[in-house]
């Protein structure tokens, strides 16, 4: 069994959490083009190699950022999001 | 005996027949170099070959004729899809398998078994009647069966009302079938060969020469090879190959994983999947069973298998045929699919101008290569992209036009 540790709730077993996607940074939804909404929504480097991604622990509805490698499948290390996100983002704010 | 047979092979009256290009080395130029030596890439040199008389072909294998996914998958052919779109280009290819062993004068081992896929809520009935009626419309044979016909298919199958998920009803295509993936690949690279397609097999793609947005040539292990254009078919990598031309594509890479056991005397004739237990088997003209199920939990460019893997399939096959917990397991293995959004592949044109795109085969490749061959072929034969082929473009992605087919793709060839 593959053990993943949760910043949250320590070593786990792998079968407890849920691959979330690649960390992206996320255009501004109002003003990008739809090319550049297309870009973000559908495209990826899918690199063979060093990937960063969101996870999370179902049973408590955490998530974090794993880096893992894609080729070997180890998981490099694990932390909060907290570590790169240092505010909060408002997604629908000038959605009315 | 023995030495009968040594005398045979040995003797000149009898000389081994050579059905691929022997070992030599690269033209300076070919005016199409395919590169990927799957189904879909042999398959497409030798249609070029055979109906458009382009017959200058290097087709470029990393390692050996057939051994990437094509040697991989579990052997599926159906045409039951949910869109037009789909249900047209996949019917054409189910169409062009039932001739391919008379083509080759070579036997791909076709079998029309007909494939079962097993409901057991409303909503999947009510999907099932959908597809079959989209189906009907396009000349694609499927139906909805009850538990009675499915018993009459299947007489081995767990029909009990006692169980977790009890069985309601299905959609029956009896249309679709299984075919040997090797002997496709072999065919098509053996009469591409006797047409003059070159076929070079460990002939790894190291980096593409691109100026003026044009292709100019392809750098390998070795050594450079100028073309006149190039087809990528390389499913598993096509990302990588993709990036090599600049070109980003809308693919996650994940592991997909299958196992056989040891042969039994034939008993179950119609491919059957369960998307409920995300499971799917047939029986091989060995006898063996084989089980495949959903892919990997996460992406991964990888083939090694896992215990939760032969964990989950083994439950879930033993709910629906419970003597195959009997059975002992041969050989568990992984290939590496290219998912995409839509469950759809991405076939031609590239914003590279003459560098053509066969990728985004996810899980639903082997069904396709013969009809992938052709349009592909056709492609770059005329510069023009076929009908049939239009509507799973690149540029779809930033049109927000996809082809969904993800209910009647995932977890249940």
């Amino acid at each position: 069994m593959k053990i993943i540790h949760c910043p949250l709730n320590g070593p786990r077993n792998i079968s407890e959490f849920a691959y979330g996607g690649e960390v992206e940074a996320m255009p501004d939804p109002v003003s990008c083009s739809g090319d550049e909404w297309a870009e973000y929504i559908f495209m990826s480097d899918n690199p063979a190699g060093l990937v960063r991604e969101w996870w999370l622990h179902v049973a408590t509805a955490y998530w974090f950022i794993a880096e893992r490698n894609t080729v070997t499948d180890e998981i490099i290390k694990t932390y909060p999001p907290s570590e790169l996100y240092k505010q909060r983002i408002e997604f629908a704010k000038d959605i009315d | 005996m023995p030495f009968a047979l040594l005398k045979y092979g040995f003797s000149k009256k009898y000389p081994a027949r050579h059905s691929f290009t022997p070992r030599k080395d690269l033209n300076q130029h070919y005016d199409v170099v395919i590169i990927g030596g799957g189904g879909h890439g042999v398959a497409t040199a030798y249609y070029l070959a055979r109906y458009h008389g382009i017959t200058n072909i290097a087709v470029l294998e990393k390692g050996y004729l057939g051994g990437g996914n094509t040697g991989r998958n579990t052997a599926v052919l159906r045409a039951n899809y949910l869109t037009e779109e789909g249900v047209k280009f996949y019917r054409e290819s189910l169409q062009l398998y039932r001739g391919l062993s008379n083509e080759f004068d070579f036997n791909i081992m076709w079998e029309n078994r007909g494939q079962l896929t097993l409901a057991t809520t409303d909503a999947a009935m009510r999907s099932f009647r959908w597809r079959a009626e989209v189906n009907k419309h396009l000349g694609v044979g499927s139906e909805l069966v009850d538990c009675q016909q499915i018993k009459e298919l299947v007489p081995l199958l767990n029909l009990s009302e006692n169980g977790r998920y009890p069985i309601i009803g299905g959609l029956w295509h009896y249309d679709g079938g299984t075919a040997r993936h090797d002997a496709v690949a072999w065919g098509y690279a053996k009469a591409a060969c006797e047409r003059g397609v070159e076929l070079h097999q460990l002939t790894e793609v190291t980096g593409l020469k691109i100026t003026n947005n044009r292709i100019k040539a392809v750098q390998t292990n070795r050594g450079i090879v100028e073309c006149g254009c190039a087809v990528q078919a390389v499913a598993g990598t096509s990302s990588l190959l993709a990036g090599m031309a600049g070109i980003k594509l809308p693919i996650h890479t994940y592991p997909l994983q299958a196992m056989v056991t040891q042969p039994y005397k034939p008993v179950l004739g119609p491919l059957v999947s369960a998307p409920h237990v995300h499971v799917y088997i047939q029986q091989t003209s060995r006898g063996e069973f084989v089980i495949g199920g959903g892919s990997d939990p996460y992406p991964l460019y990888s083939t090694r298998s896992t215990l939760e893997m032969k964990e989950s399939l083994s439950s879930a096959i033993q709910e629906l045929f419970p003597f195959i917990g009997n059975a002992r397991l041969l050989r568990q293995w992984a290939g590496i699919t290219d998912m995409t959004p839509d469950y759809s592949p991405i076939m031609g044109l590239s914003p590279v101008d003459n560098y053509y795109l066969d990728a985004g085969w996810g899980t639903w490749g082997f069904k396709a290569t013969p009809i992938c061959g052709k349009t592909m072929s056709e492609l770059v034969a005329t510069g023009k992209v076929p009908d049939l082929i239009k509507p799973f473009g690149l540029d779809r992605f930033y049109r927000f036009e996809q082809v969904n087919e993800a209910g009647a793709t995932a977890a249940s060839h």
